[in-house]
């Protein structure tokens, strides 16, 4: 009878989807923090080296562009500042639903710690396709369908940040962020078919579609270099972040042991 | 090089305010966003030294 029972819910339990062990194991904080730091300084040298070689080529050795002249460099800053923008969202989704469905913390942390460097990546996607559009196009913004979802990632990110704030419970706002996360999903592919679904000033892709790269490979290897500096930028700022909650959570767990043991002593 | 100068290369072909500008501005935030954290680390290594200090003399934890 017990047996059957235990068998019974044996099946039940190998029946629930569950992650590999491998991110149960690195989701360990002590184990992350010291994996983590090993790993941190040369994420961010690469980072460094990247995003140096990427500017340097990008703005003094590509070719001008035969239509937009140097102006069509600004293509080096904007288009990896708006890819990792969508992508930091992305991560910061699966993220807070990785968080949210198996309760691992410390996907909730990686989540909340998408959002800042997220919202920067926006606001400088904004900020310098606004003074590329400005000689381009003869105007610093337009109301069209990119600009104005790009705009409201933006407004996605600072309310996520806002909402992590305004919960004092951490268990509770990071369950509640990561819905708003979630919801906010919708935006990314709007945000990127946008150019094809409306009329637009903004150029088609260049890049992310299915057919070649409509780049010449002098003017794509910089980009692609761009794109791997804002990558390893991101990663090493989430982990940067992410190490900081967890030693923090460390000492005052400590805290709180040290002045019980203290108390106790007196 | 693709300008034949450094003021060419300085001159971005008449579009220096909107390249330059460009550059600043994502120097600015990203470094902005870069050293906050690097900060805050260097403020918690600095919190978690003081409380090893004072948990090797419990007597004084107690006192204070």
């Amino acid at each position: 009878m017990s047996q059957s029972a235990s068998s019974s819910d044996k099946k039940t339990r190998s029946k629930r989807f569950k992650l590999p062990l491998l991110i149960y194991q690195l989701a360990s904080p002590p184990l992350f923090y010291k994996l983590s730091g090993k790993a941190l300084p040369w994420i961010t040298g690469l980072a460094l080296i990247l995003f140096a070689v990427g500017l340097v080529w990008g703005l003094a050795f590509a070719p001008a562009d035969y239509q937009q002249g140097d102006s069509f460099r600004i293509i080096y800053i904007h288009v990896p500042a708006a890819a990792f923008s969508m992508g930091a969202y992305v991560a910061m989704a699966v993220t807070g639903a990785i968080g949210l469905i198996w309760r691992i913390k410390l996907a909730a942390l990686v989540s909340k710690n998408c959002a800042p460097i997220g919202a920067a990546f926006t606001f400088l996607a904004l900020a310098t396709g606004s003074l590329w559009g400005k000689p381009m196009w003869g105007t610093w913004w337009i109301w069209d369908a990119r600009l104005t979802s790009e705009l409201i990632l933006l407004f996605l990110y600072l309310g996520y940040m806002a909402l992590q704030e305004a919960i004092e419970d951490r268990e509770t706002a990071s369950k509640a962020a990561a819905v708003l996360a979630l919801v906010g999903v919708v935006n990314i592919p709007i945000i990127h078919y946008s150019v094809e679904w409306w009329y637009t000033l903004h150029q088609g892709a260049t890049l992310f579609k299915f057919d070649k790269p409509a780049i010449a490979s002098e003017m794509l290897w910089p980009l692609l270099i761009m794109l791997a500096a804002f990558l390893a930028l991101f990663i090493s700022n989430v982990l940067m972040r992410t190490r900081n909650d967890v030693l923090a959570q460390q000492l005052e767990q400590q805290a709180m042991n040290q002045n019980r043991a203290s108390l106790s002593g007196v | 090089m693709s300008f034949d100068s450094w003021y060419a290369f300085f001159a971005m072909g008449g579009y220096a305010f909107y390249v330059w500008a460009s550059l600043g501005l994502t120097l600015l935030v990203l470094g902005y966003i870069m050293l906050g954290p690097v900060l805050r680390h260097r403020q918690l290594l600095r919190l978690q030294a003081r409380m090893e200090r004072r948990a090797e003399r419990p007597g004084l934890a107690a006192r204070s």
